[in-house]
């Protein structure tokens, strides 16, 4: 007979529950920009529409883990799967919204002409896309070697925020009529920055599990 | 098969003090109620109603209905003996009959209750000892001594003697307070299991334990019952400001 079945039970649900949100979180930013690429309002208000699910799985991630602390009195090890998992839901859920952010410049600038074809964003949405992959993935394994691999990518991320930064700034001052545009790109770029110190702070949740302790991957 | 009880004005006394004030009460079929509240709110009392076990006391009455299988126990042509069998107990402590063997003790349940089929004992007695999850650390010595056993295991023995007379609801005045937390562990996960075949009801002051395995909570206070809900509900937002008081450890 294995002692806490019902804690187990639970914690197994709890692990799927969050691998299904970030699947869906890794697929909202896919779309998101494959919408912003293609100039696919409609793929865009997949995204929209699809954000609720999201906050519904947030909502139930929440008040399980609260029905577990309360009726279980989780310890040690338990009670910081239990932790990690309020602070990974939460992670993801900010990723589905800043998904939802890219998918809105989407329908905004839809019938326009790009000022330059889209190189940088595309790159960095890739990267991002891998961190969130791997972010989960860590998780699953509580593999804290692809958990620091994964952080470390942030890196390459804000050397590519920063230089689409400049680039769209030299190209408003030479040209204000796409000022709007470049405006709206900038925006995109930092969605992405932001959806992927998401990510990292999944991997420092995978090392405070095993660890115990928080490092900072920021 | 697993029944659901219903219980409607229930009113309890030992002599001129009433212990139970007008409950109202549903037991649901195939899961876990437990009944919690603070020491001489009454909660023992409670279940020892639900099988007509309060009135063997000297002085002790009742008054109200207790609904079972669309009959009220207290009924005047219902027999006590009969509801007992159909509405099992587990004490708090073990109390496996200290003369009989492991094997004697479970059989003893069927026989008390004029079982005659001889040749389904053994049979009966195995499938009771697998359900209380006690078979196979004592399969090879099924005639040795119940009282030869751990703590831990008479309690399971008591609840597979319970067990063998196919019981429909099983009512457990705390059933682990008298043991250690391994132990403990042990006979929650078996109530847990158990419900699938026969709903349970239990007392305990452990509220912890409530609140791991049952499906339902109430909450007696001075012989009322201050509130019942789902356990998920009563622990992470009660209604009630007592409920929170006692919950959280805030009361008096």
């Amino acid at each position: 007979m294995t002692a806490r079945k019902t804690l187990d039970t639970s914690l197994d649900e709890l692990e799927t529950k969050l691998i299904q949100m970030g699947k869906r979180a890794e697929e909202a930013v896919a779309d998101a920009i494959e919408s912003l690429i293609n100039k696919d309002a409609e793929l865009a208000d997949k995204v929209i529409r699809h954000d609720e699910k999201m906050n519904q799985m947030d909502g139930e991630i929440q008040e399980l883990c609260a029905s577990l602390i309360a009726t279980q009195q989780p310890v040690a090890k338990d009670l910081r799967k239990i932790l990690i998992a309020l602070r990974i839901s939460n992670d993801l859920e900010r990723m589905g919204d800043l998904a939802v952010d890219i998918a809105e410049v989407t329908k905004r600038v839809a019938d326009e002409e790009w000022m330059k074809p889209l190189v940088d964003i595309p790159r960095m949405a890739e990267i991002v896309r891998t961190m969130i992959g791997d972010g989960m993935q860590s998780y699953l394994e509580e593999n804290v070697d692809l958990a620091y691999k994964m952080a470390k990518m942030d890196d390459d991320v804000d050397h590519l925020y920063s230089q689409i930064l400049r680039e769209l700034f030299v190209l408003m001052i030479e040209n204000p009529k796409v000022i709007s545009q470049a405006m709206h790109l900038c925006f995109v770029a930092r969605f992405l920055e932001r959806i992927a110190d998401h990510a990292t702070n999944i991997g420092e949740n995978v090392v405070y599990l095993s660890k115990a302790v928080k490092p900072d991957l920021n | 098969m697993a029944k659901d009880m219903l219980v409607q004005d229930l009113k309890a006394w030992y002599g001129t003090q009433q212990i139970l004030k007008n409950i109202n009460l549903k037991i649901e079929k195939n899961s876990v109620t437990a009944i919690i509240g603070p020491s001489g709110c009454g909660k023992s009392t409670f279940i020892r109603c639900l099988n007509r076990m309060h009135e063997v006391t000297p002085g002790a009455r009742v008054e109200g209905k207790v609904w079972f299988d669309g009959i009220n126990l207290y009924d005047p042509d219902v027999d006590p003996v009969q509801i007992r069998k159909r509405v099992g107990m587990v004490f708090q402590k073990p109390n496996p009959f200290p003369t009989m063997s492991i094997f004697e003790n479970v059989a003893a349940g069927l026989r008390l209750n004029g079982f005659k089929d001889k040749k389904r004992i053994p049979e009966i007695v195995e499938r009771s000892l697998r359900m209380a999850a006690l078979w196979d650390e004592v399969k090879d010595r099924l005639h040795e001594s119940g009282m030869s056993l751990s703590g831990g295991q008479q309690q399971r023995l008591c609840i597979a003697r319970s067990l063998a007379v196919e019981p429909e609801i099983l009512l457990m005045d705390e059933p682990a307070s008298a043991l250690d937390p391994i132990a403990t562990g042990h006979i929650e996960e078996l109530i847990v299991e158990l419900k699938d075949k026969v709903t349970i009801a239990i007392v305990t002051h452990n509220m912890q334990q409530a609140a791991r395995i049952a499906d339902y909570t109430a909450f007696f206070l001075h012989g009322e019952l201050v509130e019942y809900n789902q356990t998920e509900k009563i622990f992470t937002s009660p209604d009630d400001k007592r409920t929170e008081d006692y919950l959280s450890g805030r009361f008096g």
